[in-house]
């Protein structure tokens, strides 16, 4: 039986196409993915997120225990509201998780974690809470919603739904996060547009999804999400990441504090570990779609070497396939390599990344 | 959508119709591009190539996934639908009017094999459930 969030019933009105993603009943689509994708670009869009989990972590010096559950160091929460992306590593320094920590005073902190990795997440942190900080609180939020509304009219569009809602949230930077009334409204997405992710009790999440969409919201669903995530260089957990993983072979050394004599679980493993592999983007020269776990191979400095496709996909804003890729250290930006889909060996130009932001291409 | 009846099928989704002049002309259903998604991307066989029946002989990909196009039937590639790799999404809007490929069969009696609209609408119904 898979599970379903609060708005299932009205995905399948919207003739969503549904799919069982990591368990839960999901809508792919509402007619076609492309369409969804440049409307978040060029205006604004909406996800159901809910099956992402809020796990909230209550009790004095909740900080103390998070400064050594995760890899970004939460002494950058300075504000009430800031939100912060982390990993959450295991003691060898594979990622557990991405999430993102919001922290909303010194005894209450909000983690949203990823829906395949829920369960073990969750079981992980009150692993940990219960050997360093049994005086804490570990409550999962399955009794809450979560709708991403992304594009460059997502705000407008929010504020013209949720009354009173403008005047709290319009000072808002990227990361930060502000309560209206039972509406957590957090400026953050997964798309490298503008917007705002809400979070809210489930019983209410079908009102604001019909209300967002009176107002001209699209539904978008998570074909839609992974294309723009891709061109906007923002990591997959389980795809470009896992626990067989570490996060400067990931493209998340900026999210990894090394320099703080803060110790955090895997921290030790990391400065052990040798960097020989690193994240890069590729843009495909020859025809052809990129696909995550081709093998990316190649000569260099007489070396052969290979790689691998973490995530592969063919890029609606740029109208050409993109991938992120792990390969060697030695590769760089500005390299061609080969990659090898089904018979034929394809060149691709290796890039920084991300490929997109609001609404422009990068490359 | 219904299935054109003057078309056959094959089980690996593809429609083929048979010419007056006694070539065939090829492409993939209705339901398979709803089952992929937005075609972005086309790949056809080389003019001239000689395919025996069920070989790979073109790839559609969507933005979800990668499929491979399998020959129907036996025979000579004699012309293909080149404009259509610079716009794969007509295969979305109209499956049937956007073929592949054309063939001159070399085993007629292949056509006979293949199904008819009531036998693929069977094909494909049963698929859903």
């Amino acid at each position: 039986m898979l599970k379903m969030t609060p708005l299932n019933h009205v995905h399948r009105d919207m003739n969503a196409k549904m799919v069982d993603f990591g368990g839960w009943d999901m809508p792919l689509h509402y007619g076609s993915q492309l369409d969804e994708h440049h409307k978040v670009r060029q205006d604004v869009g909406m996800f159901d997120v809910s099956h992402m989990l809020s796990v909230d972590i209550r009790g004095p010096q909740v900080r103390d225990f998070l400064r050594h559950l995760v890899a970004n160091n939460v002494d950058k929460l300075t504000l009430p509201g800031k939100a912060l992306y982390s990993c959450m590593l295991t003691p060898q320094g594979g990622i557990i998780d991405d999430l993102i920590i919001y922290f909303l005073s010194e005894t209450w902190f909000r983690i949203v974690v990823n829906a395949g990795t829920a369960d073990k997440d969750v079981a992980w942190m009150i692993k940990q809470r219960d050997e360093l900080a049994p005086h804490l609180e570990i409550s999962p939020r399955r009794d809450l919603a979560m709708i991403a509304i992304q594009g460059p009219n997502a705000r407008a569009k929010v504020w013209q739904v949720i009354p009173g809602s403008q005047s709290l949230t319009e000072e808002l930077k990227q990361f930060q996060s502000a309560a209206v009334g039972q509406y957590f409204i957090a400026r953050t997405g997964y798309t490298g547009e503008d917007g705002f992710e809400i979070i809210l009790p489930a019983a209410d999440a079908p009102v604001l999804w019909k209300a967002l969409h009176d107002v001209g919201v699209s539904p978008a669903g998570l074909g839609a999400r992974d294309t723009l995530r891709l061109e906007a260089g923002m990591n997959l957990y389980g795809q470009d990441m896992d626990e067989t993983k570490h996060p400067l072979e990931s493209g998340l050394a900026w999210t990894v504090d090394l320099k703080s004599e803060r110790d955090f679980i895997g921290k030790q493993a990391l400065l052990k570990m040798p960097a020989t592999h690193h994240l890069v983007g590729l843009v495909l020269i020859d025809r052809g779609v990129l696909r995550s776990h081709q093998h990316v191979v190649g000569q260099k400095d007489g070396v052969e070497y290979q790689g691998e496709i973490t995530s592969g996909g063919f890029s609606p804003t740029m109208n050409q396939s993109i991938a992120l890729a792990r390969v060697p250290v030695q590769i760089v930006i500005g390299d061609e390599v080969n990659v090898i889909v089904r018979d034929k060996q394809l060149r691709a130009k290796v890039v920084k990344y991300p490929f997109v932001r609001n609404g422009k291409a990068l490359i | 959508m219904s299935i054109p009846t003057q078309l056959k099928y094959s089980k690996s989704h593809e429609w083929v119709k048979p010419e007056a002049d006694g070539t065939v002309t090829i492409g993939i259903t209705h339901h398979a591009q709803e089952l992929l998604g937005d075609m972005v991307f086309i790949e056809l066989p080389e003019v001239g190539r000689n395919l025996k029946q069920k070989e790979e002989c073109a790839v559609a990909e969507s933005v979800k996934a990668a499929a491979d196009v399998y020959s129907p039937i036996s025979g000579e590639v004699i012309a293909v639908n080149s404009p259509l790799v610079d716009e794969p999404g007509k295969i979305n809007e109209d499956a049937y009017s956007s073929w592949l490929f054309k063939m001159k069969p070399s085993n007629v009696a292949e056509l006979d094999g293949l199904m008819d609209a009531a036998a693929y609408t069977e094909l494909v119904e049963n698929e859903d459930h």
